[in-house]
């Protein structure tokens, strides 16, 4: 976001009103994602502190985070007069505050992509599980196969979009349910219980943190025009210099 | 970066080798981009410069936010804002509460873990203890011996007990409902009662404050027993507050003081930057 856009090259075709660039993600979907990703990020770092406020705590999840889990904490332990405790209130104060702008935010998300009908490029399809283990293994360079078709997102990308948005759900849920074990006794009960619903939270956080890393991976190696679109709105139908060739998949759509 | 190609998106096969299932699939996916709004290249320019400045800008004022609230002004070891936030959590879920918390049957509670000795650090004599009842105005209302508060109905509460810290333990209290108690002084609280409680250990190291209604909840236990024996010195005897509803925080062991008092009353945990409401 804070990147500088360079001018696109062979700009000079301000007299050609021929449409170049197709709107792909809707102001609200941009506001919503760019402002999710740091609260989501905040809501993660303020939560690993509560995490890791019981030493005995028994929840493992492989051996990478137990692995940081000991090399942050001992730290810890050492001061744990001074430190220990003043994070954990701190991990507290900075989660059940910003819990509510990651709801309203994620609430906000949901709602618009209902309404706007943005859910139709988004949701999977009959087809979008077949697609994605087609889209995988031509992303892990296993297999070659042509690709099916698409619209604005892949199969694979449908899935895990909509897998995200329910993940966040969840936590939001298993986050309250754990928050307000009394006051929201049923949502705990359907949880299976506080102890469970905290095992659901931690393992969709790290889910979270997976889909970070992939994400991050994937929008790499999409490259520079798609990661801009999230900012701009906008991606490129047509390229600034060859005004006649297109580059998506859909030309037939494009060429208004 | 001059190239605009979305490598995301795949070649597209050559219509030649496509099936009519995908032709038809494609043809729909495309359908729901046609109202899709277009721009031309002096519109996407603006487009990007405008995107570039406004999000510059909302990052921007999202990290001085930021920064203010890391060194910003504290209340009580959290920053100010943040203070507020658990203000403003209180404010929600008193008008939510009033509820119970689940109870479990009595064969799956187990002994508990000796989690904190702030304010019991040295052993007492546990005949010699006395429960001092204290006014609003700090005036004493009365004093208790042990038997006093057995005298009271005897209830057994099985429940989940939480910290703080993350942990949970079903543990069995015994006691007499702290309402009952409240009732022995009716006359001096009148039916009004008072807003808080601050209750106190006798070497005043460690202090709690609860709301009444918090207090005044079935579930709160003045305790003097924990899995069926009278509780030891690590565990808080004599008395203790036990409660469900609260953070094991608030559940103050070896109680020396209970004052009655319409002023919020300080909180050890609540000083090093806790919640000072605490409720599950």
């Amino acid at each position: 976001m804070t990147t500088q856009t360079a001018p696109t090259t062979g700009g000079e075709a301000g007299t050609d009103h021929a449409a170049v660039a197709r709107l792909k993600h809707r102001r609200v979907t941009r506001w919503t994602h760019w402002i999710n990703f740091p609260l989501l990020m905040i809501m993660i770092w303020s939560g690993l502190r509560i995490y890791w406020a019981d030493v005995r705590d028994p929840f493992g999840f492989g051996v990478g985070l137990i692995g940081w889990h000991w090399f942050d904490f001992f730290p810890d332990v050492i001061n744990e007069r001074l430190g220990l405790e003043r994070r954990l209130a701190r991990g507290m104060a900075f989660h059940f505050t910003f819990g509510w702008l990651f709801t309203i935010n994620g609430i906000a998300y949901v709602l618009y992509t209902w309404r706007s009908g943005e859910w139709r490029h988004l949701l999977p399809d009959r087809h979008s599980p077949g697609d994605s283990i087609t889209v995988v293994l031509h992303d892990l360079f296993i297999r070659r196969k042509p690709l099916p078709p698409q619209g604005r997102y892949n199969g694979a990308q449908r899935l895990t979009y909509t897998l995200i948005v329910v993940m966040g759900g969840l936590a939001v849920l298993t986050g309250l349910a754990i928050y307000k074990p009394t006051q929201a006794n049923l949502l705990t009960t359907l949880f299976g219980g506080y102890e469970t619903a905290r095992t659901i939270h931690f393992t969709i956080t790290i889910g979270f943190l997976v889909f970070f890393v992939l994400h991050l991976l994937q929008v790499a190696r999409a490259g520079w025009p798609n990661f801009t679109s999230m900012v701009t709105g906008y991606e490129r139908i047509k390229a600034p210099a060859d005004a006649g060739q297109s580059r998506t998949g859909t030309p037939e759509a494009a060429g208004r | 970066m001059s190239d605009p190609g979305p490598e995301s998106v795949p070649e597209p096969l050559p219509a030649s080798k496509r099936s009519d299932a995908d032709e038809g699939r494609a043809a729909r996916y495309a359908a729901l981009e046609t109202a899709a709004p277009t721009l031309d290249e002096s519109a996407l320019r603006r487009q990007t410069r405008r995107s570039v400045l406004t999000g510059g800008a909302a990052s921007l004022v999202a990290l001085l936010g930021w920064r203010w609230l890391q060194t910003g002004p504290d209340d009580n070891n959290i920053p100010v804002t943040l203070r507020r936030g658990h203000e403003f959590n209180e404010a929600l879920w008193r008008r939510l509460s009033g509820r119970t918390a689940p109870t479990f049957d009595r064969s799956r509670s187990s002994m508990l873990r000796v989690n904190g000795r702030h304010g019991i650090g040295d052993e007492i004599d546990l005949v010699a203890w006395e429960l001092t009842v204290l006014g609003p105005d700090g005036s004493e209302w009365g004093r208790h011996v042990l038997a006093d508060i057995t005298a009271l109905p005897k209830v057994e509460l099985t429940v989940e007990h939480k910290c703080v810290e993350g942990w949970s333990h079903v543990v069995t209290w015994g006691g007499a409902r702290f309402s009952d108690f409240a009732a022995l002084y009716a006359d001096r609280l009148g039916s009004e009662s008072t807003d808080y409680v601050a209750l106190v250990t006798p070497d005043r190291g460690y202090y709690v404050g609860l709301d009444m209604a918090s207090m005044l909840n079935p579930q709160s236990l003045l305790a003097y027993e924990l899995e069926g024996e009278p509780l030891t010195q690590d565990h808080g005897a004599p008395l203790r507050l036990a409660t469900p509803n609260k953070y094991g925080i608030k559940c103050i062991k070896r109680i020396g003081t209970i004052q009655f008092t319409n002023d919020r009353p300080t909180d050890y945990w609540y000083e090093r930057g806790y919640d000072w409401y605490a409720q599950l």
